[in-house]
């Protein structure tokens, strides 16, 4: 790595002033929608002419817009409860496979991150209509779940391939059975890359808007299906406040889960 | 505690078309400390994954005491192991880790706990309970998990060459410790080690293992010094195998028609020292080596093979004089002289 690093000076400013150009224009797209959501006027505009904070008390004084947040809350974290406990299950099973099997079970599992999203959707729904689930929580959440379990494998699967398998073996052979060796041994040892897999799949659920246009409905809209349908129907700048607060949400919930890991 | 026989009777073991286990059957006695001796891949650490239950035979049955164990969890089996790293757990300290196996019998916090406190004691670790496992040093790890292993009282011991990380000195203070252990609690032990001299030293009985098969099962001195086999003479140390009418009798009988054993360090260079009944091997001087305590000298039969003589300093009087290239004659007691049974040389 360290060779790769310029020596010459002017080759560093270039690099850096790349750099963060880079940086720029990864964070400016986000951070446009916050002077947005500050404006007194009607319209999405920028600059603003004016600032107030009137979309933001429409947001919080929105019926709808709570009951999405309610739900899009609920079903991140039960999505997380959901799919990390299974993630791990399916990859501590992957790992002592080993072989062609795990690499079978391995495309299975991880099938549903490279599809397109709006097959996924289409075929839940059928799969979903069949069983009387359209527009329950219950549909959606299974929805969630099926898309937030590869991405805790993905987190979950090089961790377990770095753990000392011996130590298993030693607390069976010391009286554990496989769910306390699990629980006693494996999930203390994983408990980062365990949290890191939790904030994705909560993220991943809380993110998720083409299975929720598809399932959810009425009262159990999700924040991500209900902006998209007001964008649609009617452009004022709650949408910006939403999008504002929605990324202070996931910014402190990652920088929390950082600071965490850190201390 | 009451320690318990193991037997095990034809076990197989294959991965693919990879024999690891060869119908091994071999009777450990209550209290016996044994060893599986062998070069590694002679299944000797698949035998013992099979003892503990992570390995599943083939076909055979396992045995402890009177009880069939060939399809019990691991978790039941109430077998103390040792493993080659270790595996002690590093989100636990040293208490904790050594208290885990009677956390897990719901032995009551305070009796736990001063049980483990003796246990490291025994294993003389007194002070080091409040560590934590990444601070200790590789001779202590290595008593944490032994400690580990002794204080459910296990009835029976397995070790996966717990001593291999370990340095030279530190490796030879354990061997005598863990043998002094095993005299003390008598647990039944099976020990695993590609290490001749461990064997030798700390066994009750060693069985030499080569390609899934036991080549024998012995006292480390017949082992040594009667090896059944070719494999096994020449594992346990520097072994001479001469070929049929290669040596010859010092008092002119006749000379032996089968394949010898002779271990370097059984030669004399003076006839007097050796019987009339032993054997005397003529060649040409083609290297010589002081190693401290002795000399050894490599000699070319007038065959062509190449025999190893090892002199002890105290009695090589004669040693720094001899010069490559010089005729001389080795002799060994008839004692000292092995026949290998079927070898071929």
């Amino acid at each position: 790595m360290l060779e790769a690093y310029p020596q010459n000076r002017l080759a560093r400013i270039l690099l850096w002033s790349f750099a963060a150009l880079v940086m720029a224009f990864l964070m400016l797209p986000t951070l446009v929608v916050v002077p947005l959501s500050f404006s007194a006027s009607n319209l999405l505009e920028f600059p603003p002419q004016a600032y107030s904070l009137r979309w933001y008390e429409n947001f919080f004084g929105s019926a709808t817009w709570m009951a999405a947040l309610r739900t899009s809350l609920i079903l991140g974290t039960l999505t997380a409860l959901i799919a990390v406990p299974f993630a791990l299950l399916a990859c501590i099973s992957m790992n002592r496979l080993g072989g062609k099997t795990a690499a079978a079970i391995q495309s299975v599992l991880l099938t549903p991150s490279i599809t397109p999203g709006i097959l996924l959707a289409i075929g839940l729904f059928f799969v979903l209509a069949a069983q009387h689930l359209i527009g329950t929580l219950f549909g959606v959440l299974v929805g969630h779940v099926v898309l937030a379990v590869p991405v805790a494998c993905i987190v979950l699967l090089p961790a377990l391939a770095r753990f000392d398998w011996n130590q298993v073996q030693a607390a069976r052979s010391l009286g554990a059975n496989w769910a306390r060796s699990i629980g006693g041994i494996i999930v203390p040892q994983l408990r980062i890359s365990l949290l890191s897999a939790t904030l994705m799949a909560f993220l991943t659920s809380l993110d998720e808007s083409v299975i929720s246009i598809f399932i959810a409905s009425g009262r159990n809209s999700t924040m991500p299906k209900l902006m998209f349908l007001s964008l649609r129907d009617q452009i004022d700048p709650t949408i910006a406040a939403i999008s504002t607060l929605w990324t202070v949400i996931v910014v402190a919930v990652v920088l929390i889960v950082t600071l965490r890991q850190k201390s | 505690m009451k320690s318990l026989a193991i037997t095990i009777e034809s076990v197989h073991k294959a991965y693919g078309s990879y024999v690891a286990l060869d119908d091994v059957s071999l009777d450990i006695q209550a209290g016996e400390f044994l060893t599986l001796l062998g070069p590694s891949g002679s299944g000797k650490t698949t035998l013992l994954m099979a003892l503990a239950g992570f390995v599943r035979p083939d076909s055979g049955k396992l045995f402890l005491g009177d009880r069939d164990i060939t399809r019990l969890p691991p978790d039941k089996r109430d077998i103390g192991i040792v493993f080659q790293n270790y595996a002690l757990f590093p989100h636990m300290n040293v208490l904790a880790n050594v208290a885990y196996p009677l956390v897990l019998r719901k032995v009551p916090r305070a009796e736990a706990r001063q049980r483990a406190l003796d246990t490291l004691a025994r294993v003389k670790l007194d002070g080091l309970a409040e560590r934590n496992i990444a601070a200790l040093s590789g001779g202590q790890r290595q008593r944490v998990a032994l400690a580990r292993a002794i204080v459910f009282e296990p009835r029976v011991m397995l070790m996966d060459e717990p001593l291999s990380a370990l340095d030279k000195n530190l490796r030879e203070t354990m061997q005598y410790e863990i043998r002094r252990l095993h005299d003390h609690l008598r647990i039944t032990t099976i020990y695993v080690t590609h290490d001749q001299r461990e064997a030798l030293i700390m066994s009750d009985r060693i069985a030499v293992m080569n390609s899934g098969r036991i080549q024998q099962i012995d006292t480390p001195q017949r082992i040594y010094d009667r090896p059944s086999t070719r494999f096994v003479a020449e594992f346990m140390g520097e072994a001479n195998i001469v070929a049929p009418g290669s040596a010859r009798r010092i008092d002119g009988a006749e000379a032996s028609r089968e394949t010898l054993m002779i271990r370097a360090e059984s030669f004399h260079l003076d006839a007097k020292l050796v019987g009339g009944d032993g054997v005397a091997l003529e060649g040409i001087l083609r290297a010589k080596a002081f190693r401290g305590e002795n000399w050894l000298l490599t000699l070319a039969l007038d065959g062509g093979q190449e025999v190893l003589v090892c002199i002890p300093a105290a009695l090589a009087g004669g040693c720094a004089e001899l010069a490559a290239g010089q005729r001389m004659t080795a002799y060994a007691p008839a004692a000292k002289v092995h026949a290998i049974p079927g070898a071929m040389a």
